[in-house]
């Protein structure tokens, strides 16, 4: 699903260059739950955004589903965002003046997804994720967790290739968190990719597989026996 | 484009901090109301100088003698002479572009009253004049009738009076027609008054009396002397292009010396008439100008106020770029919420304008007519090309926004916490 290959980065401070990444070589399958694991400064964020399309590589190579990623524009680059993608954030990034299923719906509008269908769709996944009743509810009126339940429904409404976290536990308590890390299991036994950067142990325990990064370069990759969120809820 | 989530969003925006918006709209509207104002200000002394001009003949010149300047073909300098009725056929001949030709004579006026009713006495002008003067002059005949062509033939003696000259000789309803006025020792009938067409002539330009020119010429012994003439030249053709024609033609005819530019005195109604067109429209020039300055300032308002919108926006923008959205879509969608606001501001301040003026429009009909202003409005062109301003304004307003919304990179907004 993702393929990436000898990935160099680095960014300019003045006249300083802060070389982040060193040569990252990285693939992930289809259906995989995997935890990135770092102290800050590793570089875990910045192969996330790359990852996302949201920065771009200096040298490398990065293939999503086939198809290369590389010197794309804005236009296209939100096009492959929005078709290929879904992205939790750990500040929830919902928009605080639409409703919980206007923030759901919006991945879809950015499709060109009718009205009805738009709204159909957004109450199904709020279903999922447990909070159908919150539907017409703004960010505001809503806890930490069920911001971020939100937030995973609205990445999952566009119906992404592979799903982006970061950090999606790092603003909630370890109750929550583990709520929400169940909620990602159970995405991800769906079989969605998943990927997910943390700095927690014990939320990197609930994947799948662990990387750790450590000053620009990957130190280790392991897969683990996962550990299930719902022996904690 | 025009969806309705677009329309949603662009309210939910627009309304998330409405002082601001009212703040912001206010500069654009007041920018237009303004412009609206002074067009409309403009324009009630355009029809107030033209309703000075109205009935009047305006492709017309008049012309009278004086004293030459020049000996010529052996007569001396400082000559008085008169024009001749011939003169008049001499023009109809030899410029066939003019319409109108009226000779007249009138009385010099001197110490004393010269009308006389029974016991009432006044002091009027007297014109000798053809019937087509009418036309040339803006009056109408308020009661009874204008002398015709058979009171020129027969030298009947009648007269029109203005309706000054029969308020200050007659009672209130006595009846003026076939009275007699005495005037300069001759009597002549009444046989219709006369009111002016505009106000602007003061009291004096209905205390005036008409008569057959041919009448006035045996009662008060001209012969065929002409003391002035007024000439009104057809439609498409200038007067003011004809009249050093009309000139020549009758220094020729006067034995006037070519060069002698003091003998015929001549006063040319369409060059001022078009003077005061060139000047409503140097009026509407700086209308214009002044109200799109006013409303420029209310522009840059709406774009400072986008461009703060979109640094607070800036996450939001990060986010739903995140999302997929596209990079035109966003642009569009601050273009819509400029131009919207400046639309409806806008149409705001016009609204005003119209209201402003129907209220000087009713307070100028309950204290009566003022000198030189008339219905001050504004067409709907006028409105029309507002509402292309505010368009255009509003494309303006937006463009700079919405590109530097554009400029920041999603992982940059998506970092300012």
């Amino acid at each position: 699903m993702i393929e990436i290959k000898n990935l160099h980065k680095s960014y300019k401070m003045g006249s300083n260059s802060l070389h982040v990444l060193k040569g990252i070589n990285f693939s992930v399958e289809e259906g995989e739950l995997v935890a990135i694991m770092g102290s800050s400064g590793s570089g875990k964020s910045t192969l996330l955004n790359i990852l996302g399309m949201l920065d771009e590589l200096d040298e490398g190579s990065y293939d999503l589903d086939g198809v290369p990623i590389k010197n794309l524009n804005e236009t296209k680059a939100a096009n492959y965002r929005n078709k290929f993608l879904g992205f939790v954030f750990q500040s929830f990034n919902l928009i605080n003046y639409k409703s919980a299923m206007e923030n759901v719906a919006l991945p879809l509008y950015y499709q060109r997804v009718g009205r009805k269908e738009r709204q159909e769709k957004a109450l199904k996944y709020l279903d999922q994720v447990g909070l159908k009743e919150w539907a017409e509810h703004l960010p505001s009126e809503l806890s930490g967790g069920q911001k971020q339940r939100v937030a995973i429904a609205r990445a999952m409404a566009a119906e992404p290739k592979v799903l982006l976290a970061d950090e999606p536990t790092g603003a909630l308590d370890s109750k929550t968190s583990y709520e929400v890390m169940d909620l990602i299991q159970k995405i991800n036994d769906q079989g969605n990719t998943i990927l997910i950067v943390t700095h927690e142990p014990d939320i990197a325990d609930m994947c799948k597989r662990i990387v750790h990064l450590k000053d620009g370069i990957i130190l280790e990759d392991k897969k683990i026996k996962q550990v299930r969120a719902s022996e904690y809820v | 484009m025009f969806s309705k989530d677009r329309w949603k969003e662009i309210l939910e925006v627009l309304s998330s901090n409405v002082w601001r918006t009212v703040a912001t709209a206010f500069g654009v509207g007041w920018g237009i109301f303004i412009l609206i104002i002074l067009l409309a200000a403009g324009k009630g002394l355009e029809n107030g100088i033209r309703q000075d001009f109205n009935g009047v003949a305006t492709n017309t010149m008049f012309m009278w003698t004086e004293t030459t300047s020049m000996a010529y073909e052996g007569l001396p300098e400082g000559r008085n002479f008169n024009f001749k009725l011939e003169d008049v056929d001499l023009l109809r001949r030899n410029v066939p572009e003019l319409r109108i030709i009226s000779p007249r004579n009138s009385i010099r006026m001197q110490e004393g009253d010269n009308v006389i009713r029974g016991t009432e006495t006044g002091r009027y002008r007297v014109f000798g004049d053809y019937p087509e003067i009418i036309e040339q002059n803006p009056m109408f005949v308020a009661h009874g009738r204008f002398f015709n062509y058979n009171d020129i033939n027969e030298k009947r003696k009648v007269v029109v009076i203005g309706d000054g000259i029969r308020q200050d000789l007659y009672e209130e309803d006595e009846e003026v027609l076939g009275t007699y006025l005495k005037i300069s020792g001759v009597n002549f009938m009444v046989i219709g008054t006369y009111k002016e067409k505009t106000n602007n002539g003061g009291e004096n330009s209905e205390r005036q009396i008409f008569m057959p020119f041919t009448s006035f010429s045996q009662a008060y012994n001209r012969a065929d002397n002409v003391g002035w003439m007024a000439i009104t030249a057809k439609d498409g053709s200038s007067i003011s292009e004809l009249n050093e024609e009309v000139i020549n033609t009758v220094k020729q005819s006067r034995k006037v010396h070519p060069d002698d530019e003091r003998a015929i005195g001549y006063f040319d109604l369409y060059e001022q008439f078009n003077r005061v067109e060139s000047l409503f429209g140097a009026l509407r020039f700086v209308a214009y100008f002044v109200g799109i300055l006013v409303l420029i300032s209310g522009i840059i308002g709406v774009s400072n106020i986008m461009l703060i919108v979109i640094k607070e926006r800036t996450k939001e923008i990060g986010i739903r770029r995140a999302l997929g959205e596209n990079p035109w879509s966003i642009r569009l969608q601050i273009l819509m919420e400029s131009i919207f606001l400046t639309i409806i501001s806008g149409m705001i301040g016009i609204i005003f304008g119209a209201l402003s003026i129907y209220g000087i429009n009713s307070l100028l009909d309950s204290i009566g007519p003022v000198d030189m202003f008339l219905n001050p409005s504004v067409s709907l062109g006028v409105v029309v090309s507002a509402l292309v301003i505010l368009i255009v304004s509003g494309l303006l307003a937006g463009f700079i926004p919405a590109n530097s919304a554009i400029r920041v990179r999603p992982i940059e907004a998506l970092r300012t916490e």
